[in-house]
C-alpha cells in the first residue's frame, strides 16, 4: 500500500525528542511504508506540536501486532492506574 | 552490459516547479563521454538512502541519474522528518511533482555530458508520478513505473485538490514507451488493477511492456525492507536496464579500471 491516509489525534502531553522535552498537541497515526523499519508496513505515530508549527516530532514505527499489543497495555495501565489513584492507597498499591 | 565503476555522486541544486530551487541527488560516470539521463522519483517515505543507491546504480550502468528531493520546500531537516510533515499534510500536489520532474529533466539536458535522451523511473508513489509525468510531459523517451499504486482510482472520493485526476484517465496522452514492474502479491496496485491498466494501454495502442512477479509484493527491489526478493529483483533490474538501453541507447561500454 502507498497511501496518504493519516489519522489525527488531539493530545495533551509532552514528549522528549532530539531537542529535549516539548509539549505535544497532535499524534499523526498511519499504517503504511516505514522510513526506518525493515517491515513492509508499520503503524507509525508522529507526536508533534502543530500549534507551534509541527516542525519537531517524536516518531515511532511499530509492527501491526506490537501496535495492537501496545494499545491493550495502554488501556490496561490506564485502568489499573486510575483505579489505584482514585481510591485509598491500599497495601497492594504500595507494594506495586 | 556496460559498467562504469568510477562515478561522481553529489547533492546538486535544481529548479523545480514554479522555478523553486531545491536539492537533488545526481550521479554520473566520471569517464568522459555522453550519457542518457534518468530522473528517479522517490517513494512516499521520502528521499532516503535506498533511492540514492538507485541513482548510483543507474550511473554505474552508464546513465546520468538525478533524484529530485520532492519535499525540499518543507525545510532543511532530515528527509524522514520532511516526509512525515508532507504525509501529515496530505502529500504533495501532482502538478508540483510533475513540475519538479520537468525541472530535473532540464537539469540533465543542460549538462555537457547529456545525449539529450531522458528516461524516468519511479517507485511506489513515484511509480504513479512516473505514469503521470509520462502522460503529461513532453520529451520523455522511456518511463518505468515500479509498482505505482493508485494509477487506477476506483472511488472518486479518493481524488482531491492535490491529486485531481486518476493517472489512468490520462493514458491517451502517454507519449513514450512504458515499462511496468509489479509484484503479484501487492495490495496496491493489485494484480487486478495491473490487468486493468494493461487493458487500457492495449486498447489505446500504447507501446508498453509489463512484467509481473510471483512471490513478490510491493517494493520488492528495496534491499532495506523485508519485502526484498533477490531473484525477482535481479530479473526486474535486468528488464529495466534492457528497456532503458533500447530506448535511451546508453553510451557504449567504457569500463574504467577498478
Amino acid at each position: 500500500m502507498c497511501s496518504y491516509i493519516v489519522e489525527k489525534a488531539a493530545l495533551v502531553g509532552s514528549a522528549k525528542g532530539r531537542k529535549g522535552w516539548m509539549r505535544i498537541d497532535t499524534a499523526n497515526v498511519y499504517f503504511d511504508h516505514p522510513y526506518h523499519s525493515t517491515l513492509d508496513h508499520v503503524l507509525a505515530i508522529d507526536f508533534t506540536n502543530e500549534g507551534e508549527g509541527g516542525r519537531d516530532r517524536v516518531a515511532i514505527e511499530l509492527s501491526a501486532d506490537s501496535a495492537r499489543a501496545l494499545v491493550t497495555r495502554i488501556l490496561a495501565a490506564l485502568a489499573s492506574g486510575e483505579a489505584a489513584h482514585a481510591g485509598p492507597v491500599s497495601a497492594d498499591a504500595v507494594a506495586i | 552490459m556496460s559498467h562504469y565503476r568510477a562515478l561522481q555522486a553529489e547533492p546538486v541544486r535544481f529548479r523545480g516547479h514554479n522555478g523553486d530551487q531545491g536539492e537533488a541527488y545526481y550521479a554520473r560516470p566520471v569517464a568522459s563521454g555522453k550519457y542518457p539521463g534518468i530522473v528517479v522519483i522517490h517513494h512516499l517515505p521520502g528521499w532516503d538512502e535506498w533511492i540514492m543507491e538507485v541513482v548510483r546504480k543507474l550511473a554505474h550502468h552508464g546513465y546520468a541519474a538525478i533524484s529530485p528531493h520532492l519535499y525540499f520546500r518543507e525545510g532543511t531537516e532530515s528527509p524522514d522528518d520532511l516526509g512525515a510533515r508532507v504525509r501529515a499534510a496530505g502529500g504533495v500536489a501532482d502538478a508540483q511533482v510533475v513540475g519538479d520532474v520537468a525541472g530535473a529533466m532540464a537539469f540533465l539536458r543542460a549538462q555537457p555530458n547529456a545525449t539529450g535522451k531522458i528516461g524516468v523511473i519511479g517507485f511506489c508513489s513515484g511509480g504513479r508520478h512516473t505514469y503521470l509525468a509520462a502522460c503529461t510531459l513532453p520529451g520523455i523517451d522511456a518511463a518505468v513505473d515500479c509498482w505505482g499504486g493508485n494509477v487506477i482510482v476506483d472511488d472518486p472520493k479518493d481524488l482531491n485538490e492535490k491529486r485531481p485526476v486518476a493517472p489512468i484517465d490520462l493514458t491517451e496522452t502517454l507519449s513514450c514507451p512504458l515499462l511496468g514492474i509489479f509484484g503479484n502479491d501487492d495490495a496496491n496496485p493489485t494484480a487486478d488493477q495491473v490487468n486493468r491498466t494493461e487493458a487500457v494501454l492495449k486498447r489505446l495502442g500504447k507501446n508498453y511492456e509489463f512484467h509481473r512477479y510471483n512471490g513478490a509484493g510491493h517494493a520488492f527491489f528495496n534491499t532495506a525492507r523485508d519485502a526484498y526478493r533477490p531473484e525477482q529483483a535481479l530479473d526486474g533490474w535486468k528488464k529495466v536496464f534492457a528497456f532503458f538501453a533500447r530506448y535511451l541507447a546508453a553510451a557504449p561500454s567504457r569500463v574504467a579500471a577498478e
